[in-house]
C-alpha cells in the first residue's frame, strides 16, 4: 500500500491516487497531523499542491507536520519516499533530499509538457525505464529552480543521485536538473506531474513508468520481507 | 523584547524577483543598479536578557526563518 500524504493546501493528491489506482496499485490518503504511517505501508507519496500556503518558502512549514516525523523514520528505515513537485520542495527543506527550490528564472507558472532525460535507470522510481529514455510530463510550478551550490552538485553527481534531467531547461534548474535521489536511492524528488501522464489520451502515459517502477518498488520488498 | 530578522538571498543567488523590481524601477525612470529582495520578521519574544532573546531567534532562523543554502540573516533586537 502507498501513503499519499495530505497537508493543507496539497492538490494533487487524490490524482495521485488515482493514478496509482488505474496501474493495479493499492494508494490511501493520510492526513498531515496523522503521527503514524498505516502499518502496511509500502511506500510514501507527498502530492504535489501548495502546503499551508507556500507561505515562508514553498515547503517550509509542511515539513514540520506531525506525519513527518513518521516519514522521517520510514526513509531512514530504507523505506521508499517519492516527493513530486511541492513534494519535492518538502523533502528538500526538510534535508531528507540535497538542494532547495526556487522561483522560476522566467518569474513564470509554468504549465506544460516537458522532455526529460533518464539519468539513472537503477533506482526504484525508474526502474522501468531504459537509461538515456526520454520521457514527457507536464510541470506546473512557480517554484521548479532546484539549487545547490556547485561543489555539493559535483559529489552528488559522482554519487549517482541525478535521476531525471530536462532536455531542455524550462526554469533555471542547476545543470538542467529534474529529479534527484539522496544517497541511500530510496528517496526522490522530481518537479515534473508523473500522476497527470498516465494515460496517452491525456497527452502521455510517460508518467505511468515512474510509479508504476514504485509499485514494482513496494512489491519486490514485500515479497523479500515475506 | 522586539525583535526583527532581515533575512536576505544569498551574494552570488540568482533573485528573480530583484531582478524584476530592478527592471521595472528603471522602466520608471530610476537610476537603480542592483535590486535584490528580501524579507523582514518581526517578532515579541520572551527572553529575560537580549542574550538570550538573540539567541532564541538565531535558533529559529537556523530551523524556520531562513534557509542556509540560499538566505542569510540579520537579527535585531530592539
Amino acid at each position: 500500500m502507498i501513503a499519499v500524504l495530505q497537508f493543507p493546501g496539497s492538490n494533487d493528491d487524490h490524482d495521485a491516487q488515482w493514478a496509482l489506482k488505474a496501474l493495479g496499485g493499492d494508494a490511501r490518503l493520510v492526513w498531515h497531523a496523522e503521527t503514524s504511517l498505516p502499518a502496511d505501508t509500502g511506500a510514501v507519496i507527498l502530492p504535489g499542491g501548495f502546503s499551508y500556503g507556500d507561505y515562508l518558502r514553498c515547503g517550509a512549514i509542511a515539513r514540520f507536520a506531525p506525519v513527518m516525523d513518521a516519514v522521517r523514520a520510514f526513509a531512514a528505515d530504507g523505506g521508499l519516499v517519492l516527493g513530486i513537485c511541492n513534494g519535492f520542495q518538502i523533502l528538500c527543506e526538510a534535508g531528507l533530499l540535497p538542494g532547495v527550490l526556487m522561483p522560476n528564472h522566467s518569474l513564470s507558472f509554468l504549465c506544460r509538457d516537458v522532455a526529460l532525460r533518464v539519468e539513472r535507470a537503477d533506482t526504484p522510481f525508474t526502474s522501468r525505464c531504459e537509461p538515456g529514455q526520454t520521457l514527457v510530463i507536464p510541470v506546473k510550478n512557480g517554484e521548479g529552480a532546484w539549487f545547490v551550490p556547485e561543489e555539493h552538485y559535483a559529489e552528488l553527481e559522482a554519487n549517482g543521485q541525478i535521476v531525471l534531467r530536462y532536455e531542455e531547461n524550462p526554469n533555471g534548474s542547476v545543470h538542467d536538473v529534474a529529479g534527484v535521489c539522496n544517497a541511500d536511492g530510496n528517496v526522490m524528488g522530481l518537479m515534473p506531474h508523473p500522476e497527470h501522464a498516465v494515460d496517452p489520451l491525456l497527452g502521455s502515459g510517460d508518467g505511468a513508468l515512474i510509479l508504476a517502477s514504485l509499485l514494482d518498488g513496494v512489491r519486490e520488498r514485500t515479497r523479500v520481507a515475506a | 523584547m522586539k525583535a526583527s530578522v532581515l533575512i536576505r538571498p544569498k551574494e552570488g543567488i540568482l533573485d528573480p524577483q530583484g531582478q524584476a523590481v530592478e527592471q521595472s524601477l528603471r522602466k520608471l525612470g530610476f537610476a537603480v543598479g542592483h535590486a535584490r529582495v528580501g524579507r523582514v520578521v518581526d517578532l515579541d519574544v520572551e527572553a529575560s536578557s537580549e542574550d538570550e532573546a538573540r539567541a532564541s531567534v538565531d535558533e529559529m532562523c537556523r530551523q524556520l526563518l531562513a534557509n542556509p543554502l540560499i538566505e542569510s540573516f540579520e537579527v535585531t533586537i530592539a
